[in-house]
């Protein structure tokens, strides 16, 4: 297998340097073309196989990834773990050894344990794409929140990128944290300390206590779901406190006094993390996350194929 | 038995202080002299330890075999084989195999199996409570009767005060000490490596060195009130180690063992989601392997344990949250506190000895850790220098999960002997009973 630019998977966002990450950026503005066309389709991964293997429940994730295979003209089959050899007791290496056996080229994995994909990179030769390693890190959402960012401020050096909610548990955190740092923004993380991991300082991350500082602070925040499961953890005490402490309400963006760009990566609790209002309103660029997902996707996908990096800059023509 | 003169090595022993050339004789099982040129009498075969150390067999409070229940991971006879093969003479073997040592009988049979295999001496551990289900105590008098040295519910935490406090109090009147795996279960649920940045990086739940501090300092609390030996399994923090210093000064009948893995490693080691550095409790910080060392180079931590603990490859060779937790020690124990404690001076080669034989005998009133005249002859013949990398080819014991596979040590055991008997010799391929 030759070398793409960015190595044999797509394990996170850690592992990728700068110049990578403006490599992902640049070829997924490229690409955000061919989603506009009439005809969404480029040969670029023509007679290429993928699966995509989903350990775990997912709606916009899988299908942003199934429309970047299809519009790229890949053959794509979905395994859900429900009903599969995975839920009569089967090991993710065997797994990893059946599908390595069926001659694919590419694995979509998502996977609640953290390592899941770098498991599965380091025992097949096809390429893997994390979409999701438990609390580790969901790096294409992390490359879409920063194409997202860098189509509304033109730049993501000097941006003050503020993560609010559970960052304890967020794989969109750590990937959000490594891509933005690595790009030069400064980033802080706001919530409750009791969903706020140890050692952030020691990355060069900011920890703001109250909303209203983030607020404040920040050019842009990125809020995360807050899931009732932390509840039951005894993380935080009910959502309704949670709201009136931590949500992103409308009274608090005004408060900032210029605008703050909102974020969510979904699915969202309106009325908890973020108010409607909030999220329909003029500062949200909800929408045009997940619009720049697929392109992204397209993106990742066509360089771990081997794809030529000149597609940034000639896009003209269909390869 | 015939007589054996083990001659002209660097005989090392802490009983008496003594680091220097020697010859030690060795007749019915036991030490009958040592000094210099020791003449070879008729019928005495010779042993050349010329260029290497002759010391007590090495002794370990804390192994894991898995026999009854996982044969399949290991049995009493290929650990205590393994141990043998480590210089161990002496092992303590935990009671939580399937069904737990935790009555009479299956202390018998521990004791059984062990005198079958004919290696190292291996000493049962009863379980604290009937079934480790922390509720009922288990009959310590009758275990001891049978051959428990200790009791311990270890891997799973005394989680009740009360049954502590019980247990320290009841095992005085057997003279045993009581040992604890330290750690708060509600504030280590769900944690499978330290709390820290690297915990954070990989995203995986870590376990605050606070759960073992807080059972820790509790343990500590119920020994003064009791009077009862208590023993620390397994310190692995910073803040375990000062509360043991401190409860030593106060006079608090405490004693602790540390791995040789904690010595060696931090959380770094799970980098990569490296299961092979999944042990309970976890590797830790660099400043909390500092203390460890800095525990037993003061004496605060007692002894060297390894924590012995078989594990399939296939459990192994799983996403780090699912994959089990241990790592086999008795053959690589030597070698990797030779590496972390006397190479960068922490502690001389005597007193190694002392924190890996003399000391561990001494807590639980082994047989072993002396080669004073009359003792039983419990012998490592070791050669300081020699290089090696541990290969999974190389170890006797049926499991393989070990860290430091691959990785240059130097210092191999050469020669194991107890009571007497070569156990390992290994320019010898098999040494049967």
């Amino acid at each position: 297998m030759t070398p793409t630019p960015l190595g044999k998977d797509l394990l996170g966002l850690e592992e990728l340097s700068a110049d990578q990450i403006r490599l992902v950026l640049d070829t997924a503005e490229a690409f955000k073309e061919v989603s506009e066309r009439p005809i969404k389709k480029v040969p670029a991964l023509r007679g290429k196989t993928i699966v995509n293997l989903f350990f775990e429940a997912s709606t916009r994730t899988r299908i942003s990834f199934e429309f970047a295979e299809k519009r790229l003209s890949a053959d794509t089959v979905n395994v859900a773990t429900q009903g599969s050899s995975v839920a009569k007791g089967e090991t993710l290496v065997d797994t990893a050894r059946n599908l390595e056996a069926m001659r694919i080229d590419m694995v979509v994995i998502r996977h609640p344990a953290s390592g899941a994909a770098k498991f599965l990179g380091e025992r097949i030769r096809s390429n893997v794409i994390n979409a999701g390693d438990g609390k580790h890190e969901h790096p294409t959402q992390g490359l879409l929140d920063l194409l997202t960012l860098r189509d509304r401020f033109g730049r993501i050096e000097g941006l003050k990128v503020a993560i609010c909610g559970d960052v304890l548990h967020s794989r969109v955190a750590r990937s959000n944290i490594w891509g933005l740092t690595k790009l030069g923004a400064e980033v802080a993380v706001c919530g409750p300390a009791s969903l706020l991991p140890t050692g952030l300082d020691r990355l060069g991350v900011r920890v703001i206590r109250r909303i209203d500082e983030a607020l404040q602070w920040a050019d842009a925040v990125n809020i995360l779901r807050l899931q009732l499961e932390r509840m039951e953890g005894g993380f935080v005490p009910s959502l309704r406190e949670y709201n009136r402490i931590f949500g992103v309400t409308r009274e608090r963006l005004a408060r900032a006094g210029r605008e703050v760009v909102v974020m969510h990566p979904g699915p969202m609790n309106r009325g908890v993390e973020i108010d409607s209002d909030v999220a329909d309103g003029p500062a949200s660029v909800i929408l045009p996350q997940v619009t720049n997902g697929v392109a992204v996707r397209m993106a990742v996908l066509y360089l771990l194929a081997g794809g030529s990096p000149d597609w940034a800059t000639h896009p003209a023509e269909d390869r | 038995m015939t007589a054996l003169l083990i001659s002209g090595g660097r005989v090392i022993d802490p009983t008496r202080g003594t680091d220097g050339p020697a010859d030690v004789l060795v007749d019915e099982g036991r030490i009958v002299a040592v000094g210099h040129n020791i003449p070879l009498g008729p019928g005495v075969a010779r042993l050349d330890a010329s260029g290497r150390v002759v010391a007590p067999g090495l002794v370990d409070l804390h192994v894991h075999f898995r026999e009854p229940g996982q044969e399949h991971l290991e049995t009493i006879a290929s650990g205590a084989t393994a141990a043998a093969a480590g210089g161990f003479t002496a092992v303590c073997a935990m009671p939580n195999t399937d069904p737990v040592v935790d009555n009479q009988a299956a202390v018998g049979f521990v004791v059984r199996q062990a005198i079958r295999a004919g290696k190292a001496r291996v000493y049962p551990i009863g379980c604290i409570s009937l079934g480790q289900k922390g509720q009922q105590l288990a009959e310590f008098g009758e275990m001891v009767a049978a051959g428990a040295v200790a009791v311990s519910d270890d891997t799973r935490p005394v989680v009740s005060s009360q049954l502590m406090r019980t247990a320290l109090e009841y095992a005085q009147t057997f003279g045993i000490p009581v040992t604890d795996h330290c750690e708060d279960p509600s504030l280590a649920q769900g944690g499978v490596m330290h709390e820290g940045l690297v915990a954070t990086r990989l995203g995986l739940k870590g376990i605050p060195a606070a759960a073992e501090e807080v059972v820790v300092a509790r343990n500590i609390v119920l020994a003064r009130l009791t009077g009862g030996h208590l023993h620390v399994c397994h310190v692995s923090t910073a803040g375990a180690v000062e509360l043991i210093r401190r409860a030593k000064d106060l006079g608090v009948r405490v004693t602790a063992e540390a791995t040789p893995h904690h010595l060696a490693l931090t959380d770094l080691a799970c980098e990569g989601y490296q299961t092979s550095a999944k042990v309970r409790p976890p590797l830790r910080s660099a400043e909390d392997r500092a203390a460890i060392v800095a525990g037993l180079v003061d004496g605060t931590i007692d002894c060297i344990a390894t924590d012995h603990s078989p594990q399939h490859y296939d459990a192994k060779e799983r996403e780090f949250d699912e994959a089990a937790a241990g790592v086999v020690g008795l053959e690589t124990a030597l070698p990797v506190a030779l590496a972390e404690l006397v190479k960068p001076g922490h502690l001389s080669l005597l007193g190694l000895i002392d924190r890996m034989s003399t000391a561990p005998a001494r807590l639980y009133g082994l047989s072993g850790g002396s080669l004073a005249v009359g003792a039983p002859a419990d012998i490592v013949i070791f050669d300081p220098n020699a290089a090696w990398r541990p290969q999974a080819s190389d170890l006797h014991s049926k499991s393989a999960n070990s860290p430091f596979l691959g990785r240059e040590f130097v210092g191999r055991v050469d020669q194991t002997l107890v009571g007497g008997r070569v156990v390992f010799d290994r320019s010898v391929k098999n040494i049967d009973g």
